[in-house]
């Protein structure tokens, strides 16, 4: 991960200090927002995050445990939880809107439709990053997609609804 | 106190993950924190268990933490001081 943090010419010393999650996260919205100019034209509290994952923060929660024996790593111990990555995201891009992690054996696009449409049609969000990013080395997987209120391109756009969801999720396996 | 100074910095940067960071890149006044080198409060946790682990050193009084993490020359002079006192 630190080679695509290079190869991509960012500059962000944090990212160093971020969990193998994190960092994944984090690249992984860097690449998908370097695609997306029209994201500065919310405001900070109209885009969100939200993420799942199968693994929870558990390869981190392990490198802790195994400092625990001798003097516990406050380092480590920050980003024992999962929804620390969407802090990272936030932090960086100064997002303010609603954000969660949901943890799950399995993606489940039904909650993630049912979800982020519900935060989108109450006007809490007008947009919202959305997506999979798991970690437990050494697997990984990182799938993020960008949901808008109103569209700018519909020719070139998906619609979000469940089927797409999946889709944009199968094709990412593929 | 230039040789504990040095090593300071080395671990300073291991411990702290600063790999954007050289040895000669932090001076010895130079403030850790906020307008310095930008370190945090997670990372001045990292540096009490940085004291502990290489000098078996315990901050035993926390009020006294921004002025011993002030510069690496600081930590360097309470380091020293405390090493003298063991002896």
């Amino acid at each position: 991960m630190e080679e695509l943090y290079r190869h991509f010419a960012i500059t962000y010393p944090k990212f160093y200090k971020m969990d193998n999650l994190s960092k994944l996260g984090f690249l992984a919205s860097e690449v998908l927002l370097s695609d997306l100019p029209q994201i500065k034209n919310y405001r900070p509290e109209e885009v969100g995050v939200v993420l799942s994952n199968a693994n929870s923060s558990l390869d981190t929660d392990i490198r802790f445990y195994q400092t625990v024996d001798q003097l516990a790593s406050p380092a480590l111990f920050v980003y024992t939880l999962p929804n620390i990555v969407i802090g990272e995201i936030c932090i960086r891009n100064h997002f303010n809107g609603e954000n969660a992690f949901f943890v799950s054996e399995k993606f489940d696009p039904v909650l993630i439709e049912q979800y982020v449409n519900n935060l989108i049609n109450n006007n809490i969000l007008q947009s919202c990053i959305c997506g999979w990013v798991d970690y437990l080395a050494p697997r990984y997987e990182a799938v993020l997609y960008f949901v808008t209120k109103e569209s700018s391109n519909p020719e070139q756009e998906l619609v979000f609804n469940l089927e797409n969801i999946k889709k944009i999720y199968k094709e990412a396996h593929e | 106190m230039n040789k504990l100074m040095a090593n300071l910095k080395r671990q300073i940067i291991a411990q702290l993950n600063l790999k954007d960071l050289k040895p000669e890149d932090i001076g010895d006044d130079q403030p850790l924190f906020v307008e310095g080198l930008g370190l945090d409060s997670i990372d001045a946790l990292e540096l009490i268990v940085l004291l502990q682990q290489e000098y078996k050193i315990k901050l035993s009084n926390a009020e006294e933490g921004p002025r011993v993490f002030y510069s690496v020359k600081t930590i360097a002079e309470y380091i020293t001081a405390h090493q003298d006192q063991k002896v």
